[in-house]
Protein backbone atom coordinates (compact mmCIF):
# COMPACT_ATOMS: atom_id res chain seq x y z
CA UNK A 1 0.00 0.00 0.00
CA UNK A 2 3.04 2.44 0.16
CA UNK A 3 2.14 3.86 -3.42
CA UNK A 4 -0.69 5.50 -1.17
CA UNK A 5 1.52 7.89 0.28
CA UNK A 6 2.96 9.29 -3.42
CA UNK A 7 -0.60 11.01 -3.69
CA UNK A 8 -1.23 14.18 -3.54
CA UNK A 9 -3.29 15.23 -0.54
CA UNK A 10 -6.03 16.28 -2.96
CA UNK A 11 -6.19 13.48 -4.14
CA UNK A 12 -5.80 11.07 -1.13
CA UNK A 13 -8.63 13.51 0.16
CA UNK A 14 -11.21 12.61 -3.05
CA UNK A 15 -9.88 8.70 -2.36
CA UNK A 16 -11.21 8.68 1.07
CA UNK A 17 -14.83 10.09 0.03
CA UNK A 18 -14.74 7.78 -2.85
CA UNK A 19 -14.36 4.80 -0.08
CA UNK A 20 -10.74 3.42 -2.55
CA UNK A 21 -9.25 3.00 1.15
CA UNK A 22 -9.62 3.90 5.07
CA UNK A 23 -7.74 6.76 6.94
CA UNK A 24 -6.45 3.44 8.51
CA UNK A 25 -5.05 2.55 5.57
CA UNK A 26 -3.83 5.57 4.13
CA UNK A 27 -2.56 6.30 7.67
CA UNK A 28 -0.71 2.95 7.56
CA UNK A 29 0.65 3.42 4.45
CA UNK A 30 2.78 6.37 5.39
CA UNK A 31 3.99 4.80 9.15
CA UNK A 32 5.20 2.54 6.32
CA UNK A 33 6.97 4.82 4.20
CA UNK A 34 8.31 6.78 7.42
CA UNK A 35 9.88 3.27 8.55
CA UNK A 36 11.32 2.55 5.17
CA UNK A 37 12.71 6.09 4.87
CA UNK A 38 13.58 7.92 7.66
CA UNK A 39 16.81 6.11 8.28
CA UNK A 40 18.27 7.76 6.00
CA UNK A 41 16.15 11.37 5.94
CA UNK A 42 15.91 11.66 9.38
CA UNK A 43 12.54 14.09 9.39
CA UNK A 44 10.85 13.16 12.58
CA UNK A 45 11.84 13.80 15.64
CA UNK A 46 8.69 11.63 16.72
CA UNK A 47 6.99 9.42 14.93
CA UNK A 48 3.27 9.07 16.64
CA UNK A 49 2.07 6.22 15.14
CA UNK A 50 -0.21 5.39 17.91
CA UNK A 51 -1.83 8.44 17.96
CA UNK A 52 -1.88 8.64 14.63
CA UNK A 53 -3.95 4.97 14.01
CA UNK A 54 -6.36 6.46 16.67
CA UNK A 55 -6.56 9.90 14.60
CA UNK A 56 -7.66 7.84 11.33
CA UNK A 57 -10.21 5.64 13.38
CA UNK A 58 -11.57 8.57 14.33
CA UNK A 59 -11.64 10.43 10.52
CA UNK A 60 -13.03 7.17 9.29
CA UNK A 61 -16.05 7.39 11.49
CA UNK A 62 -15.92 11.12 10.85
CA UNK A 63 -15.92 10.27 6.89
CA UNK A 64 -18.72 7.45 6.63
CA UNK A 65 -20.88 10.32 8.29
CA UNK A 66 -20.43 12.52 5.73
CA UNK A 67 -19.32 16.56 5.34
CA UNK A 68 -15.90 16.16 6.60
CA UNK A 69 -13.41 18.37 5.96
CA UNK A 70 -10.64 17.89 3.04
CA UNK A 71 -8.51 17.51 5.85
CA UNK A 72 -9.92 14.70 7.31
CA UNK A 73 -8.30 11.35 7.42
CA UNK A 74 -5.08 13.27 6.23
CA UNK A 75 -1.71 12.67 8.00
CA UNK A 76 0.67 15.84 8.15
CA UNK A 77 3.36 16.46 10.13
CA UNK A 78 4.45 19.33 12.66
CA UNK A 79 7.60 21.15 13.36
CA UNK A 80 8.20 20.81 16.47
CA UNK A 81 8.15 24.14 17.62
CA UNK A 82 4.16 23.69 17.80
CA UNK A 83 2.82 22.80 20.91
CA UNK A 84 1.15 19.15 20.78
CA UNK A 85 -0.19 18.67 24.35
CA UNK A 86 0.65 15.43 26.22
CA UNK A 87 3.00 15.02 22.79
CA UNK A 88 7.25 16.08 23.33
CA UNK A 89 7.54 19.32 22.04
CA UNK A 90 11.67 20.18 21.87
CA UNK A 91 12.03 23.28 19.56
CA UNK A 92 15.18 21.24 18.33
CA UNK A 93 16.37 22.34 21.90
CA UNK A 94 18.62 20.28 24.79
CA UNK A 95 16.95 22.63 27.01
CA UNK A 96 13.42 21.15 25.89
CA UNK A 97 14.01 17.72 26.08
CA UNK A 98 10.92 15.67 27.58
CA UNK A 99 8.54 18.54 27.64
CA UNK A 100 5.09 17.73 26.98
CA UNK A 101 3.23 20.66 26.62
CA UNK A 102 -0.48 21.07 28.39
CA UNK A 103 -2.11 22.42 25.70
CA UNK A 104 -2.29 22.31 21.85
CA UNK A 105 -1.61 24.96 19.57
CA UNK A 106 -3.76 27.20 18.03
CA UNK A 107 -2.92 25.62 14.39
CA UNK A 108 -3.17 22.37 16.13
CA UNK A 109 -6.86 22.49 17.33
CA UNK A 110 -7.49 23.86 13.95
CA UNK A 111 -6.01 21.17 12.58
CA UNK A 112 -8.50 18.57 15.15
CA UNK A 113 -11.12 20.31 14.40
CA UNK A 114 -10.64 19.01 10.42
CA UNK A 115 -9.88 15.58 11.61
CA UNK A 116 -6.43 15.54 10.29
CA UNK A 117 -4.17 12.97 11.37
CA UNK A 118 -0.84 13.29 13.50
CA UNK A 119 2.26 11.39 12.15
CA UNK A 120 4.47 13.16 13.79
CA UNK A 121 6.95 15.88 14.82
CA UNK A 122 9.60 17.18 12.47
CA UNK A 123 12.73 18.72 13.58
CA UNK A 124 13.97 21.75 12.93
CA UNK A 125 17.09 23.23 13.96
CA UNK A 126 17.02 24.57 17.76
CA UNK A 127 14.38 27.30 18.04
CA UNK A 128 14.09 27.70 14.73
CA UNK A 129 17.59 29.31 14.43
CA UNK A 130 19.19 28.56 10.96
CA UNK A 131 19.07 27.82 7.76
CA UNK A 132 20.45 24.06 7.41
CA UNK A 133 18.43 22.04 10.28
CA UNK A 134 22.39 21.28 11.39
CA UNK A 135 21.65 23.41 14.59
CA UNK A 136 19.19 20.58 16.07
CA UNK A 137 20.29 19.15 18.99
CA UNK A 138 18.93 16.04 18.02
CA UNK A 139 19.93 14.70 14.43
CA UNK A 140 20.94 16.25 10.85
CA UNK A 141 17.78 15.79 8.10
CA UNK A 142 19.33 14.95 5.01
CA UNK A 143 17.47 16.27 2.05
CA UNK A 144 15.29 13.41 0.48
CA UNK A 145 16.60 14.22 -3.54
CA UNK A 146 20.41 14.39 -2.18
CA UNK A 147 21.18 12.64 0.55
CA UNK A 148 24.24 13.82 1.82
CA UNK A 149 22.89 17.26 1.32
CA UNK A 150 21.26 19.86 4.18
CA UNK A 151 17.04 20.36 3.33
CA UNK A 152 17.64 23.58 4.14
CA UNK A 153 15.83 25.15 7.33
CA UNK A 154 14.55 25.69 9.79
CA UNK A 155 11.56 24.40 8.69
CA UNK A 156 13.74 21.50 7.45
CA UNK A 157 12.41 18.39 8.88
CA UNK A 158 9.16 19.61 7.52
CA UNK A 159 10.17 20.00 4.26
CA UNK A 160 11.99 16.89 4.08
CA UNK A 161 9.00 14.87 4.96
CA UNK A 162 6.73 16.35 2.73
CA UNK A 163 9.26 15.99 -0.04
CA UNK A 164 9.98 12.21 0.70
CA UNK A 165 6.32 11.47 0.94
CA UNK A 166 6.19 10.67 4.72
CA UNK A 167 3.29 13.44 4.98
CA UNK A 168 1.03 14.74 2.52
CA UNK A 169 1.62 18.05 4.11
CA UNK A 170 3.64 19.58 7.17
CA UNK A 171 3.38 22.91 9.29
CA UNK A 172 6.39 25.09 9.67
CA UNK A 173 7.25 28.26 10.69
CA UNK A 174 8.47 31.08 9.07
CA UNK A 175 10.72 34.42 10.41
CA UNK A 176 12.99 34.72 7.70
CA UNK A 177 12.84 31.96 5.21
CA UNK A 178 12.56 28.85 7.13
CA UNK A 179 9.47 27.89 5.15
CA UNK A 180 10.30 28.72 1.95
CA UNK A 181 13.90 28.05 1.62
CA UNK A 182 13.99 24.61 2.78
CA UNK A 183 10.49 23.80 0.60
CA UNK A 184 12.96 25.52 -1.96
CA UNK A 185 16.00 23.22 -1.06
CA UNK A 186 13.65 19.98 -1.19
CA UNK A 187 11.55 20.90 -4.42
CA UNK A 188 7.92 21.57 -2.38
CA UNK A 189 5.59 24.39 -2.20
CA UNK A 190 6.08 26.06 0.80
CA UNK A 191 3.85 29.20 2.04
CA UNK A 192 4.66 31.88 4.47
CA UNK A 193 1.16 33.74 4.88
CA UNK A 194 0.96 37.51 5.49
CA UNK A 195 1.80 38.27 9.57
CA UNK A 196 -1.16 37.70 11.39
CA UNK A 197 -3.01 35.52 8.94
CA UNK A 198 -2.26 32.49 11.11
CA UNK A 199 -1.93 32.64 15.31
CA UNK A 200 1.23 32.51 16.59
CA UNK A 201 -0.68 30.64 20.06
CA UNK A 202 1.27 27.71 20.98
CA UNK A 203 4.04 27.98 18.78
CA UNK A 204 7.70 28.71 20.98
CA UNK A 205 8.51 32.06 20.20
CA UNK A 206 11.50 33.38 18.37
CA UNK A 207 11.17 36.75 17.21
CA UNK A 208 7.50 37.49 17.92
CA UNK A 209 7.63 40.90 15.18
CA UNK A 210 8.23 38.39 12.32
CA UNK A 211 7.24 34.30 12.96
CA UNK A 212 4.56 32.97 11.37
CA UNK A 213 3.04 29.51 10.92
CA UNK A 214 2.81 28.21 7.80
CA UNK A 215 2.08 25.02 5.16
CA UNK A 216 4.42 22.83 2.80
CA UNK A 217 2.79 20.69 0.69
CA UNK A 218 3.13 18.96 -3.14
CA UNK A 219 1.29 21.18 -4.82
CA UNK A 220 -0.23 24.38 -4.32
CA UNK A 221 -3.67 23.26 -4.12
CA UNK A 222 -2.81 21.20 -1.42
CA UNK A 223 -0.85 24.29 0.27
CA UNK A 224 -4.08 26.17 -0.40
CA UNK A 225 -6.40 23.46 2.21
CA UNK A 226 -4.26 23.58 4.65
CA UNK A 227 -3.89 27.56 4.88
CA UNK A 228 -7.43 27.79 4.64
CA UNK A 229 -8.03 25.31 7.63
CA UNK A 230 -5.57 27.10 9.63
CA UNK A 231 -6.19 30.51 9.35
CA UNK A 232 -8.15 32.77 11.35
CA UNK A 233 -8.52 35.40 14.44
CA UNK A 234 -7.55 33.94 17.41
CA UNK A 235 -8.54 35.73 20.32
CA UNK A 236 -5.13 34.23 22.24
CA UNK A 237 -2.87 36.03 19.72
CA UNK A 238 -3.92 39.59 19.59
CA UNK A 239 -1.69 40.42 16.44
CA UNK A 240 -4.09 38.04 14.51
CA UNK A 241 -6.26 39.45 11.80
CA UNK A 242 -10.07 40.34 12.08
CA UNK A 243 -9.80 39.89 7.85
CA UNK A 244 -12.52 37.10 6.79
CA UNK A 245 -10.40 34.04 5.21
CA UNK A 246 -10.93 33.61 1.65
CA UNK A 247 -11.40 30.48 -0.21
CA UNK A 248 -7.67 29.78 -0.98
CA UNK A 249 -8.66 27.05 -3.02
CA UNK A 250 -10.69 28.59 -5.64
CA UNK A 251 -8.21 31.65 -5.97
CA UNK A 252 -6.23 29.03 -7.11
CA UNK A 253 -8.40 28.57 -10.67
CA UNK A 254 -7.74 32.62 -11.05
CA UNK A 255 -5.07 32.42 -13.86
CA UNK A 256 -2.11 35.21 -14.01
CA UNK A 257 -3.63 36.77 -17.37
CA UNK A 258 -3.00 40.24 -17.07
CA UNK A 259 -0.88 39.71 -13.38
CA UNK A 260 1.66 42.09 -13.30
CA UNK A 261 5.01 40.82 -11.95
CA UNK A 262 7.22 42.77 -10.77
CA UNK A 263 11.47 41.40 -10.77
CA UNK A 264 13.76 43.21 -8.32
CA UNK A 265 17.14 43.69 -10.34
CA UNK A 266 18.38 43.27 -6.40
CA UNK A 267 17.71 39.68 -6.24
CA UNK A 268 19.04 38.97 -9.34
CA UNK A 269 22.92 39.40 -8.05
CA UNK A 270 26.78 38.07 -8.99
CA UNK A 271 27.43 35.28 -6.77
CA UNK A 272 24.45 33.28 -7.17
CA UNK A 273 24.05 29.90 -8.73
CA UNK A 274 23.40 30.42 -12.72
CA UNK A 275 21.18 27.07 -12.33
CA UNK A 276 19.26 28.99 -9.95
CA UNK A 277 18.75 32.16 -12.09
CA UNK A 278 17.97 29.75 -15.26
CA UNK A 279 15.18 28.05 -13.56
CA UNK A 280 13.96 31.02 -12.17
CA UNK A 281 14.17 33.19 -15.55
CA UNK A 282 12.42 30.52 -17.03
CA UNK A 283 9.78 30.29 -14.59
CA UNK A 284 8.82 33.94 -15.06
CA UNK A 285 8.98 33.33 -19.06
CA UNK A 286 6.05 30.56 -18.24
CA UNK A 287 4.20 33.13 -16.13
CA UNK A 288 4.30 35.91 -18.72
CA UNK A 289 3.82 33.26 -21.95
CA UNK A 290 0.53 32.43 -19.88
CA UNK A 291 -0.52 36.34 -19.83
CA UNK A 292 1.58 37.64 -16.97
CA UNK A 293 3.04 41.20 -17.81
CA UNK A 294 6.58 41.02 -16.40
CA UNK A 295 7.49 45.14 -14.86
CA UNK A 296 11.55 45.50 -14.01
CA UNK A 297 11.48 46.78 -10.30
CA UNK A 298 13.51 48.09 -7.90
CA UNK A 299 13.64 47.37 -4.04
CA UNK A 300 16.41 49.37 -3.40
CA UNK A 301 16.95 48.87 0.73
CA UNK A 302 17.38 44.91 -0.18
CA UNK A 303 21.28 44.73 1.06
CA UNK A 304 20.09 46.10 3.97
CA UNK A 305 18.07 43.40 4.80
CA UNK A 306 20.23 40.77 6.02
CA UNK A 307 21.85 43.55 8.82
CA UNK A 308 18.48 44.61 9.99
CA UNK A 309 17.10 41.53 10.15
CA UNK A 310 20.36 39.79 12.50
CA UNK A 311 19.87 43.23 14.67
CA UNK A 312 16.11 43.02 15.46
CA UNK A 313 15.73 38.85 15.70
CA UNK A 314 18.87 38.74 17.96
CA UNK A 315 17.28 41.46 20.26
CA UNK A 316 13.57 39.72 20.27
CA UNK A 317 15.29 36.53 21.28
CA UNK A 318 17.14 37.66 23.55
CA UNK A 319 13.96 38.70 25.50
CA UNK A 320 11.86 36.04 24.07
CA UNK A 321 14.26 33.21 25.47
CA UNK A 322 14.87 34.80 28.72
CA UNK A 323 11.62 32.07 29.99
CA UNK A 324 14.05 29.07 29.68
CA UNK A 325 15.32 28.65 33.06
CA UNK A 326 14.63 24.74 33.81
CA UNK A 327 12.15 25.50 36.30
CA UNK A 328 8.82 25.18 35.18
CA UNK A 329 10.01 22.87 32.38
CA UNK A 330 13.02 21.80 30.55
CA UNK A 331 16.05 20.35 31.83
CA UNK A 332 17.88 21.98 35.19
CA UNK A 333 21.42 21.99 36.11
CA UNK A 334 22.78 22.78 39.44
CA UNK A 335 24.62 25.84 41.14
CA UNK A 336 26.25 27.37 43.89
CA UNK A 337 23.69 30.43 43.53
CA UNK A 338 20.07 30.81 41.70
CA UNK A 339 21.72 33.30 39.55
CA UNK A 340 24.38 30.00 38.87
CA UNK A 341 22.22 27.75 38.23
CA UNK A 342 20.08 29.35 35.73
CA UNK A 343 23.75 30.16 33.89
CA UNK A 344 24.44 26.86 33.74
CA UNK A 345 21.12 25.51 32.89
CA UNK A 346 21.12 27.95 29.71
CA UNK A 347 24.61 27.51 29.22
CA UNK A 348 24.26 23.24 28.95
CA UNK A 349 20.90 23.28 27.19
CA UNK A 350 21.12 25.81 24.50
CA UNK A 351 23.26 25.06 21.38
CA UNK A 352 25.89 27.41 19.84
CA UNK A 353 23.74 29.30 17.01
CA UNK A 354 20.88 30.01 19.73
CA UNK A 355 24.12 31.26 22.62
CA UNK A 356 25.48 33.49 19.65
CA UNK A 357 21.88 35.30 18.67
CA UNK A 358 20.87 35.39 22.53
CA UNK A 359 24.03 37.37 23.23
CA UNK A 360 24.09 39.30 19.91
CA UNK A 361 20.85 40.83 21.15
CA UNK A 362 21.53 41.11 24.68
CA UNK A 363 24.40 43.04 23.77
CA UNK A 364 22.66 45.24 21.09
CA UNK A 365 19.73 45.80 23.86
CA UNK A 366 22.06 46.85 26.30
CA UNK A 367 22.91 50.55 27.08
CA UNK A 368 24.62 52.63 25.29
CA UNK A 369 23.96 50.68 22.34
CA UNK A 370 20.26 50.52 22.18
CA UNK A 371 19.85 53.39 19.85
CA UNK A 372 22.49 52.36 17.16
CA UNK A 373 21.59 48.98 16.97
CA UNK A 374 17.71 48.33 17.45
CA UNK A 375 16.34 51.66 17.10
CA UNK A 376 18.67 52.48 13.41
CA UNK A 377 17.05 48.86 12.39
CA UNK A 378 13.70 49.47 13.09
CA UNK A 379 14.30 52.56 11.06
CA UNK A 380 15.93 50.54 8.27
CA UNK A 381 13.35 48.01 8.25
CA UNK A 382 10.68 51.31 7.70
CA UNK A 383 12.64 51.87 4.36
CA UNK A 384 12.38 48.32 3.40
CA UNK A 385 8.88 48.38 4.41
CA UNK A 386 8.42 51.21 2.26
CA UNK A 387 10.41 49.75 -0.83
CA UNK A 388 7.61 47.29 -0.98
CA UNK A 389 4.91 49.36 -0.73
CA UNK A 390 6.44 51.70 -3.58
CA UNK A 391 6.62 48.34 -5.63
CA UNK A 392 2.92 47.30 -5.31
CA UNK A 393 1.66 50.64 -6.27
CA UNK A 394 3.28 49.12 -9.70
CA UNK A 395 2.43 45.39 -9.83
CA UNK A 396 0.07 42.77 -8.15
CA UNK A 397 3.42 39.95 -7.09
CA UNK A 398 7.06 39.90 -6.92
CA UNK A 399 8.76 37.14 -8.32
CA UNK A 400 12.52 36.19 -7.37
CA UNK A 401 14.30 33.65 -6.31
CA UNK A 402 13.96 31.63 -2.93
CA UNK A 403 17.65 30.87 -2.31
CA UNK A 404 20.82 32.11 -3.88
CA UNK A 405 22.04 28.40 -3.64
CA UNK A 406 20.42 24.62 -4.47
CA UNK A 407 21.12 22.68 -1.63
CA UNK A 408 24.48 22.87 -0.01
CA UNK A 409 26.15 19.65 1.50
CA UNK A 410 26.39 18.99 4.63
CA UNK A 411 28.92 20.76 6.99
CA UNK A 412 29.36 23.48 4.28
CA UNK A 413 28.57 26.31 6.35
CA UNK A 414 28.35 25.36 9.97
CA UNK A 415 31.97 26.78 10.98
CA UNK A 416 30.49 30.66 9.61
CA UNK A 417 27.86 32.17 10.97
CA UNK A 418 27.87 34.93 8.21
CA UNK A 419 27.73 32.41 4.93
CA UNK A 420 24.90 30.68 6.88
CA UNK A 421 23.18 33.28 7.20
CA UNK A 422 23.39 34.53 3.43
CA UNK A 423 21.61 31.31 2.67
CA UNK A 424 18.62 33.41 3.60
CA UNK A 425 19.58 36.51 2.16
CA UNK A 426 16.04 36.47 -0.77
CA UNK A 427 14.08 35.60 1.72
CA UNK A 428 14.64 37.60 4.79
CA UNK A 429 13.25 41.46 3.69
CA UNK A 430 9.47 39.97 3.17
CA UNK A 431 8.37 39.16 6.40
CA UNK A 432 10.01 42.14 7.63
CA UNK A 433 7.30 43.83 5.52
CA UNK A 434 5.55 41.30 7.20
CA UNK A 435 4.13 40.21 3.57
CA UNK A 436 3.48 36.75 2.18
CA UNK A 437 5.42 34.59 -0.15
CA UNK A 438 5.23 31.62 -1.40
CA UNK A 439 7.85 29.06 -2.80
CA UNK A 440 7.36 27.27 -6.01
CA UNK A 441 9.03 24.47 -8.33
CA UNK A 442 10.43 26.40 -10.93
CA UNK A 443 13.11 23.97 -12.78
CA UNK A 444 11.29 21.19 -14.35
CA UNK A 445 14.08 18.46 -14.19
CA UNK A 446 16.46 17.32 -11.92
CA UNK A 447 19.44 19.65 -11.78
CA UNK A 448 22.84 19.02 -11.42
CA UNK A 449 22.74 18.85 -7.56
CA UNK A 450 19.56 16.85 -8.55
CA UNK A 451 17.73 19.47 -6.14
CA UNK A 452 15.30 21.81 -7.46
CA UNK A 453 15.97 25.28 -7.96
CA UNK A 454 12.91 27.48 -6.59
CA UNK A 455 10.84 31.02 -7.42
CA UNK A 456 9.40 33.06 -4.81
CA UNK A 457 6.50 35.32 -5.25
CA UNK A 458 5.73 37.78 -2.89
CA UNK A 459 2.33 39.52 -3.16
CA UNK A 460 1.02 42.57 -1.21
CA UNK A 461 -0.48 42.15 2.55
CA UNK B 1 33.49 46.25 15.43
CA UNK B 2 35.62 44.24 17.83
CA UNK B 3 34.28 42.08 20.78
CA UNK B 4 37.09 41.31 23.13
CA UNK B 5 37.02 38.24 25.31
CA UNK B 6 35.90 40.19 28.72
CA UNK B 7 33.30 42.05 26.68
CA UNK B 8 32.02 38.20 25.73
CA UNK B 9 32.16 37.39 29.08
CA UNK B 10 30.24 40.54 30.23
CA UNK B 11 27.11 40.09 28.04
CA UNK B 12 27.29 36.10 28.40
CA UNK B 13 26.59 36.96 32.46
CA UNK B 14 24.06 39.29 31.46
CA UNK B 15 22.28 36.83 29.51
CA UNK B 16 22.54 34.03 32.31
CA UNK B 17 24.94 31.92 29.89
CA UNK B 18 27.84 30.03 31.52
CA UNK B 19 30.50 29.36 28.70
CA UNK B 20 33.61 27.51 28.57
CA UNK B 21 36.79 28.87 27.68
CA UNK B 22 36.78 27.61 24.24
CA UNK B 23 33.19 29.11 23.77
CA UNK B 24 34.34 32.20 24.80
CA UNK B 25 36.98 32.38 22.95
CA UNK B 26 34.78 31.63 19.45
CA UNK B 27 31.62 33.78 20.20
CA UNK B 28 33.73 36.42 20.76
CA UNK B 29 35.01 36.33 16.80
CA UNK B 30 32.27 34.96 15.76
CA UNK B 31 30.17 37.63 17.36
CA UNK B 32 32.84 40.32 16.24
CA UNK B 33 32.47 39.43 12.71
CA UNK B 34 28.42 39.89 12.88
CA UNK B 35 28.90 43.36 14.25
CA UNK B 36 31.52 44.20 11.84
CA UNK B 37 28.23 42.95 9.03
CA UNK B 38 25.30 44.39 11.33
CA UNK B 39 27.48 48.18 11.12
CA UNK B 40 26.50 49.11 7.79
CA UNK B 41 22.90 49.88 8.90
CA UNK B 42 24.68 53.06 10.05
CA UNK B 43 25.54 54.04 6.06
CA UNK B 44 22.01 54.75 5.88
CA UNK B 45 20.57 58.56 7.22
CA UNK B 46 17.20 57.60 8.83
CA UNK B 47 17.12 60.69 11.23
CA UNK B 48 13.98 61.51 9.79
CA UNK B 49 12.58 58.11 9.66
CA UNK B 50 10.46 56.27 11.97
CA UNK B 51 10.99 52.98 13.69
CA UNK B 52 8.50 49.67 12.43
CA UNK B 53 8.31 47.86 15.66
CA UNK B 54 5.81 45.51 14.14
CA UNK B 55 4.81 45.20 9.66
CA UNK B 56 1.20 44.15 10.97
CA UNK B 57 -2.20 46.23 10.64
CA UNK B 58 -3.06 46.37 13.13
CA UNK B 59 -1.42 48.12 16.42
CA UNK B 60 -4.01 48.25 19.07
CA UNK B 61 -4.00 46.50 22.63
CA UNK B 62 -6.94 43.93 23.41
CA UNK B 63 -8.62 44.22 26.16
CA UNK B 64 -11.02 41.49 27.82
CA UNK B 65 -13.18 41.37 30.84
CA UNK B 66 -10.55 39.93 33.85
CA UNK B 67 -12.78 36.50 34.52
CA UNK B 68 -11.84 33.20 35.12
CA UNK B 69 -11.16 30.84 32.45
CA UNK B 70 -10.64 26.88 31.93
CA UNK B 71 -6.87 26.55 32.43
CA UNK B 72 -4.71 23.55 31.61
CA UNK B 73 -4.63 20.49 33.90
CA UNK B 74 -2.72 21.50 36.53
CA UNK B 75 -0.84 17.86 37.32
CA UNK B 76 -0.01 18.29 33.63
CA UNK B 77 1.74 21.73 33.95
CA UNK B 78 3.33 20.58 36.88
CA UNK B 79 4.97 17.12 35.28
CA UNK B 80 6.84 19.47 33.40
CA UNK B 81 9.13 20.67 36.31
CA UNK B 82 11.54 19.32 37.81
CA UNK B 83 10.75 19.81 41.52
CA UNK B 84 7.75 19.85 42.44
CA UNK B 85 6.12 19.99 46.05
CA UNK B 86 2.55 20.39 47.81
CA UNK B 87 0.64 20.77 43.82
CA UNK B 88 3.41 24.02 43.40
CA UNK B 89 6.75 24.40 41.82
CA UNK B 90 9.75 24.60 44.04
CA UNK B 91 11.95 27.19 43.45
CA UNK B 92 15.42 28.70 45.55
CA UNK B 93 15.24 31.44 47.49
CA UNK B 94 15.97 34.84 46.02
CA UNK B 95 16.32 37.30 49.10
CA UNK B 96 19.11 35.17 50.53
CA UNK B 97 21.13 34.54 48.45
CA UNK B 98 21.53 38.25 47.01
CA UNK B 99 21.40 39.64 50.18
Amino acid sequence: MSELSALTLEQAAAGLRAREFSSVELTQAVLDRIGSVEPDVRAYLTVTADEALTNARAADQRLRNGGASLLCGIPGGIKDLIATRGIQTTAGSRILEGFKPPYNAFVIEQLRRDGYVLAGKCNLDEFAMGSSTENSAYQVTHNPFALDCVPGGSSGGSAAAVAAEEAFFALGTDTGGSIRQPASLCGVVGLKPTYGRVSRWGVIAMASSLDQVGPLARTVRDAAIVLGCIAGRDELDSTSTTRPVPDYLSACERGVKGLRVGVPKEYFIDGMEPAVEQAVRAAIAELVRQGAVPVEISLPHTDYALPTYYVIVPCEVSANLARFDGIRYGVPQPGETMWEAYANTRGSGFGAEVKRRIMLGTYALSAGYHDAYYVQAQKVRTLIKRDFEEAFEQVDVIACPASPSTAFPIGAKTEDPVQMYLADIFTLAIPLAGLPARAYEAASEWSHSQCRERLQVGGAQ
Amino acid sequence: MQLDRAQTAHVAWLARLSLTDAELERFAGQLSSILTHIQRLGELDVADIAPTAMASESDRNVTRPDEPRPASPREEILANAADVEEGSVRVRAILEETA
